[in-house]
């Protein structure tokens, strides 16, 4: 019975220990965050800012990134966890795939808040795509000029808008969101060809028929009426069907789709405080 | 019954032989492709060096524009840069050794860059000009670019390595010549930071 209850503490300690390492795993994985769910451009980690500035910001680059495709995101950290500030922007939005897969038109920005004594520090990092439209200097010059001073008066909120509004005006004609225009691309012959074809033929059907108005005679007309206006409606259901995928970007209520799959190869800069 | 025994025989041999090289042809495929990415992730690794290596002109010319500047710091990041632009790697090659001399040939510049920053904190006018600051934002960006796509490359040699390694490919491997990829290696010492800071 003796060797039995010690047996059974034995085992008792190895389960323990297995709790206790398959807690500490997934924490030290953690140090880099999670791709937030649902998707979010502005993700403030280390609540400095009021829900009504995240919404903001939010809308501000949501609509940003429905008009050009290019992502912005904003991270805020409590903890830089022993990394580089460009180190961990970098694997950040190689996490989270900011900007879209190919283009890697992709913008993170990181911020740890100044805590008492300990230096705050911002940085700036591009997808691939970006590297040439907003070069190192340039991040640089918007951390250090634009959002380090708001941050040193403890205001988040209009370092990370005047910020975000900088990049904004420098990327708007890099990247435009083609994929939104294409679906949006009517094509103006697509109804024409049938509705002339319909008059072609009611032109020859009324022609041959010399005015004669009985009801069997009229039915290959309207047989032949219905099937071009099936037609018709088939040429046209692009530009409907894109008339209610605009509509329903507009009910989405801006909301944001999501990350793209963009890819970080480590340009940008980043100032401290 | 108008197949012979040695009718069947031959058959089935031929259609394993067929099997054989449907799947030998897979896994060589796949072994072609694997080695492509890691291909591809060494120019990119390349490239960024070049980068470095293109900025550098740049920043000695803007350095010695200084009066007086401490002659030996130059000249030695000047000779390291030589060095490290005259050791190139065929990609088709990427053993330990050749990895191991390029790393070497690079590091040497990256320290000896790390020595010219030190010194150019006794040059606050150097520092001051709009010229300099670009070129150390430029610098530093190029750090981090080369810390990520040698982060990148040590992943995809990994995912090679690994799968030629495993046991189907492994049989395969030896007979099309597919050789294992080396891996770069953190600098004594330096692992966590970029050698170059700016603070």
């Amino acid at each position: 019975m003796n060797i039995e209850s010690a047996k059974m503490n034995k085992y008792k300690k190895l389960f323990l220990l297995l709790i206790f390492v398959s807690r500490i795993f997934p924490l030290l994985a953690q140090v880099i965050p999670e791709r937030p769910v649902p998707p979010r451009l502005v993700n403030d980690f280390a609540n400095i800012l009021s829900a009504d500035e995240v919404n903001r910001l939010e809308n501000k680059l949501v609509v940003f990134n429905d008009s050009t495709s290019t992502q912005i995101a904003i991270i805020i950290v409590k903890s830089l966890n022993g990394y580089d500030k460009n180190d961990l922007a970098q694997r950040i939005g190689e996490k989270w795939g900011v900007g879209r897969k190919g283009k890697n038109n992709g913008v993170v920005i990181l911020v740890k808040p100044k805590y008492g004594q300990e230096k705050g520090d911002a940085c700036i990092q591009t997808g691939y795509g970006l590297e040439g439209v907003l070069p190192d200097i340039t991040c640089k010059r918007i951390v250090d000029n634009e959002m380090i001073p708001a941050f040193r008066d403890n205001n988040y909120y209009k370092g990370l808008d005047k910020g975000i509004s900088t990049i904004i005006s420098i990327t708007k004609g890099e990247y435009t969101a083609d994929q939104y225009n294409k679906r949006t691309n009517p094509n103006p012959y697509g109804m024409l060809v049938p509705i002339i074809i319909l008059f072609v033929v009611i032109f020859l059907i009324r022609s041959s028929r010399g005015g004669t108005h009985s009801v069997g005679k009229h039915l290959p007309f309207w047989t032949a009426l219905w099937l071009l206006g099936s037609m018709g409606s088939g040429g046209g259901r692009g530009n409907w069907g894109n008339f209610s995928s605009g509509g329903g970007s507009f009910g989405g209520g801006g909301g944001f789709g999501g990350f793209g799959g963009g890819s970080f190869g480590g340009g940008g800069a980043g100032g401290s405080w | 019954m108008k197949l012979s025994k040695g009718w069947i025989v031959a058959i089935v041999i031929v259609i394993i032989l067929l099997l054989l090289v449907s799947w030998g042809t897979g896994i060589y495929n796949k072994l072609v492709t694997k080695e492509e990415t890691v291909n591809q992730q060494w120019a990119n690794v390349e490239n960024v060096y070049q980068r470095r290596a293109d900025l550098i002109p740049n920043l000695v010319a803007t350095v010695k524009g200084v009066a007086n500047f401490e002659k030996s710091t130059l000249t030695a990041v000047i000779e390291a840069r030589a060095k490290a632009t005259s050791v190139s790697i065929n990609p088709k090659n990427l053993d330990e050794a050749s990895l191991q001399r390029f790393q070497q040939a690079q590091d040497g510049l990256s320290s000896s860059l790390a020595r010219l920053m030190v010194v150019v904190e006794r040059y606050p006018e150097l520092k001051a000009t709009q010229n300099f600051a670009e070129l150390q934002a430029q610098l530093e960006g190029t750090e981090n670019r080369i810390t990520v796509e040698r982060m990148k490359f040590n992943e995809v040699a990994q995912a090679y390595n690994a799968y030629l390694r495993q046991f189907p490919a492994v049989i395969f491997a030896g007979i099309y010549g597919f050789q294992k990829k080396a891996y770069f290696l953190a600098e004594k010492g330096a692992e966590k930071a970029p050698p170059v800071k700016f603070d």
